[in-house]
């Protein structure tokens, strides 16, 4: 970086005069942290930020962090559960009829897999991760609209514990997570299980719909002044992008289930093809969801990479423009494409070509981004530490889902080993490669912001070597195993097919990769209880998170930065610039213009509120009834208006005032 | 780490209109959310109409003339909004309240018209996929046409409180119009949808 690239604190414009025209009660003035020494803007924040004490108090806190932290530690029991089902399912194919379990409880457990994974951890760990980190990143104190995002936390787990105790009274979806009819329809799905699944997604659906809105709003209007759109960091810009593709997939699914449960629960014929409707719409309109759903998952995995690269290569990431465009051309091609998992559905050829060269070309954007990446590590000078092996864990594991999934992509192999354990083991290569394995990483990269210590080395490069071994010895033969045609989905096969042998090896890998996450969780725990002190900056990295304490206070930031690089703390080495004039009694923070990020206006940040649970539960328990009578609607709507109008009435604060 | 003031907020303003506030931004995003999911729908009819060939599937033509009414209804709305959102950036009490008492009353008008629409279609959602399909669309709009009325008249109750002479509440107001912008823009393809594409057939 030179210092020309720096742009001065000069070019940005001068405050506009505040108006005060108009029927509006004049802005009571407080203290403002202009001139205040440290420890009083430090306790006047402390006072003003706090989440209430209390068990009330804590369920009110509107704290992104706060939130985050929960989403996370829910997301990751959510992990673990569904890494149990895994287990068992595993133990059960580890040799040709084995009887631990039969065929019902097997199909249960391989939907929970499916649907814990995605809708349970997958999705809603990447947004936690962006709700504890975008709004540090962007120099701000709170995610826009905290209240909206502590009702999607209690929106998430109340889907979570819906869909979980369902499973425990042996009601839980077993029609596969994606759930196709007719199989869960009404002829052929008796009981409640596949109404669990459509409502459970429904839970899920407007709680990342809800984060998603507030992330792209944080991103656009609260960013430090100065960080224009060229200074936003590549996480950031992972996140934005992948908002705007749940804002534009996540209907989808809504759709689909909300289709569903009608044609079960009030007779309507959408999917019917006996009274004229359709039963590969459903197909069409989940995998329009379904599909980008990977690059949900996916995104932000690189926008990890993007952060941990440049904090161990020691040098700023080459190719920023490159990889944002990648994003963005990745985000827009992830809608062409969900026609490729119906290839085995008899579409017209010429359609199905299309699909091919869309399905081919997403891999040219995503290839720009892996040479921008291996270009910052070969002109840096790359420190290793745990999460930057996680990242080379990546390439290789990523690497080769993305070779299957261009493989995939050619429809005639697509014929050939639909539904088999090739297909299995390419979309784990994909998900586990492509997104959990930078999750780890960044588990150890910002474990020390989260609670101010660190994660023990040397168990983590045990944890690497473990997660990586167990995870190949899993899953790379199960591309073997499928190409013999062992379908996905069985709960057993017989000895005379002779894949016995090689299914006890997948399984023996796969207790290795569990044991690889048991390894982690103890050395979260032993890391955050005995860890060593952190400091500030661990790694000597450039963004702003790393500007504040760790872990974080309240308000986030005591004075807002004022930005002139993309890498900010390694541009100001000697004393970050910031900005002063917010009032220290009220939640205020900057709201900034969209491109250029100017200073626009003092805004007051909601005050912590019971309302957003009581929403969440009047909402959670509309969804649970409606699976039972469409009454449920009616019943449940004055709940709902009762607790939204709780919940936004002004109580009196001043930040509900001004 | 070490800082140095470099630029001094103390003079920005509170609040601001339009584009220039978060919850601006945080209602187009839940436009543009919510409009997909009028776009799928509509998207997942047009699919079923073209597959069948006898579209409508022998059920008599829908009576428009409720729709049609509201349709008219929803159009003259926009008027009185848009002067309303003239006096909310004003900041403009007595206007104000006016206006959204107004906008509560052409609210409920169409929504009390919307009840007499399902009727109208000539069909109940559980004789065949096309009935379905409409009561879907039409439900799903008339979700968003209550919770919108619902929206307006609490907001009205809070403008004739003492809440209400916050900048805040009139950047509401606004918000309240552009929302009711898109009740009605989304109506006009989801009419012609219900009641004139069955008349092609």
């Amino acid at each position: 970086m030179s210092s020309a690239d720096l742009t001065s604190e000069r070019d940005l414009p001068p405050e506009r005069e505040a108006s005060a025209k108009g029927d509006v009660a004049p802005e009571r003035d407080g203290p403002r942290d202009t001139g205040m020494d440290d420890a009083s803007l430090h306790r006047w924040l402390t006072r003003t930020w706090r989440t209430p004490p209390g068990i009330i108090g804590a369920l009110s806190s509107v704290d992104h962090k706060v939130i985050a932290r929960r989403y996370l530690i829910t997301a990751f029991l959510f992990l673990c559960l569904g890494g149990l089902n895994a287990v068992v399912m595993r133990i059960q194919l580890s040799g040709p009829r084995r009887g631990l379990i039969g065929p019902d409880l097997y199909n249960q457990l391989f939907t929970m897999h499916g649907v814990t994974m995605m809708f349970l951890f997958a999705v809603p760990i990447v947004q936690a991760t962006g709700i504890y980190l975008v709004p540090l990143m962007v120099g701000t104190r709170n995610i826009a609209f905290p209240r909206l995002n502590a009702f999607s936390y209690w929106v998430y787990v109340s889907g979570g514990l819906f869909a979980w105790v369902s499973f425990a009274l042996s009601m839980a979806p077993d029609v596969g997570w994606f759930a196709y009819v007719p199989l869960s329809g009404p002829e052929y799905g008796p009981g409640k299980r596949a109404d669990v699944w459509a409502q459970m997604i429904t839970y899920t659906e407007v709680s990342s719909l809800a984060v998603a809105v507030a992330t792209i709003v944080t991103i656009f209007k609260q960013r430090a002044p100065g960080m224009s759109l060229d200074k936003i960091p590549l996480y950031v810009w992972s996140l934005l992008v992948t908002s705007f593709v749940v804002v534009f997939a996540m209907p989808a699914v809504m759709i689909t289930s909300t289709f569903l449960i009608l044609d079960r629960l009030v007779g309507t014929h959408i999917f019917n093809p006996a009274e004229g409707g359709d039963a590969l719409l459903f197909q069409h309109l989940f995998w329009f969801f379904g599909h980008p759903e990977v690059y949900i998952i996916f995104l932000p995995a690189t926008g990890m990479v993007s952060a941990i690269i440049p904090a161990f290569a020691r040098r700023p990431v080459f190719g920023h423009l490159g990889l944002v465009l990648s994003l963005i051309a990745v985000g827009f091609l992830s809608f062409g494409l969900w026609v490729h998992h119906m290839f085995a559905t008899g579409l017209p050829k010429l359609g199905a070509s299309f699909f091919t060269a869309s399905s081919m070309m997403i891999a040219i954007p995503n290839g720009v981004q892996i040479f921008c990446w291996l270009a910052t590590l070969w002109d840096g000078r790359p420190v290793i530490r745990t999460p930057l092996l996680f990242v080379f864990g990546f390439f290789f594991i990523f690497v080769i889902g993305g070779l299957t999934g261009v493989m995939l992509a050619s429809v005639p192999l697509d014929l050939q080993v639909h539904d088999t354990y090739f297909v299995v083991a390419h979309f784990h290569y994909v998900l586990i490669g492509g997104a959990v394995f930078p999750l780890l990483g960044a588990a150890y990269f910002w474990f020390p912001k989260i609670t101010g210590r660190m994660m023990s080395e040397r168990l983590g490069r045990w944890h690497f070597w473990l997660a990586l071994i167990g995870f190949n010895a899993a899953f790379f033969p199960m591309h073997i195993v499928g190409l013999w045609g062992m379908p996905r989905r069985v709960y057993t096969y017989p000895a005379e097919l002779g894949w016995g042998n090689i299914n006890l090896f997948i399984t023996a890998g796969a207790v290795l990769f569990f044991l690889s996450f048991v390894l982690f969780a103890f050395n979260l725990i032993h890391g955050a209880l005995k860890g060593a002190p952190a400091g500030d900056n661990p790694w000597d990295a450039g963004t702003l998170e790393w500007a504040t304490s760790s872990p974080p206070p309240s308000y986030n930031f005591a004075r807002i930065p004022v930005v002139t690089n993309v890498e900010p703390l390694w541009a100001e080495p000697q004393a970050l610039p910031v900005a002063t004039g917010l009032r220290a009694d009220v939640r205020e923070l900057l709201i900034s213009t969209v491109a250029e990020a100017h200073p626009d206006i003092r805004e007051k940040s909601a005050t912590p509120s019971i309302w957003p649970l009581l929403a969440a539960i009047a909402v959670g328990g509309t969804f649970l009834y409606s699976i039972f009578t469409p009454w449920a609607i009616v019943w449940g709507a004055a709940p709902i208006a009762v607790t939204l109008i709780g919940w936004f009435w002004p109580k009196g604060d001043p930040e509900d005032e001004e | 780490m070490n800082q140095r003031p470099a630029l001094d907020l103390s003079a920005l303003p509170t609040f601001g209109h339009g584009p220039r506030s978060p919850t601006w931004w945080g209602t187009l995003g839940f436009m543009a959310l919510e409009g997909t999911g009028f776009a799928l729908a509509a998207g997942a009819y047009l699919y079923l109409a073209t597959l069948w060939p006898n579209w409508r599937l022998s059920a008599p033509q829908p009576n428009h003339w409720p729709g049609t009414i509201v349709t008219l209804l929803l159009i003259v709305s926009l008027v009185p909004n848009h002067i309303l959102n003239g006096y909310a950036k004003q900041c403009a009490m007595r206007p104000v309240r006016i206006g959204m008492v107004v906008m509560s009353l052409l609210g409920l008008a169409p929504l009390i018209v919307r009840w007499f629409e399902f009727p109208a279609l000539n069909i109940y959602w559980d004789t065949n996929a096309y009935g379905s399909m409409l009561w879907v669309l039409l439900g799903l709009h008339t979700t968003h046409l209550i919770t919108d009325v619902g929206d307006t008249i609490v907001l009205m109750v809070l403008m004739f409180t003492h809440h209400g002479y916050s900048g805040r509440r009139f950047g509401d107001v606004g918000d309240n119009v552009f929302y009711w912008d898109f009740v009605v823009l989304t109506w006009i393809p989801i009419y012609l949808l219900i009641y004139w594409l069955p008349r092609l057939g």
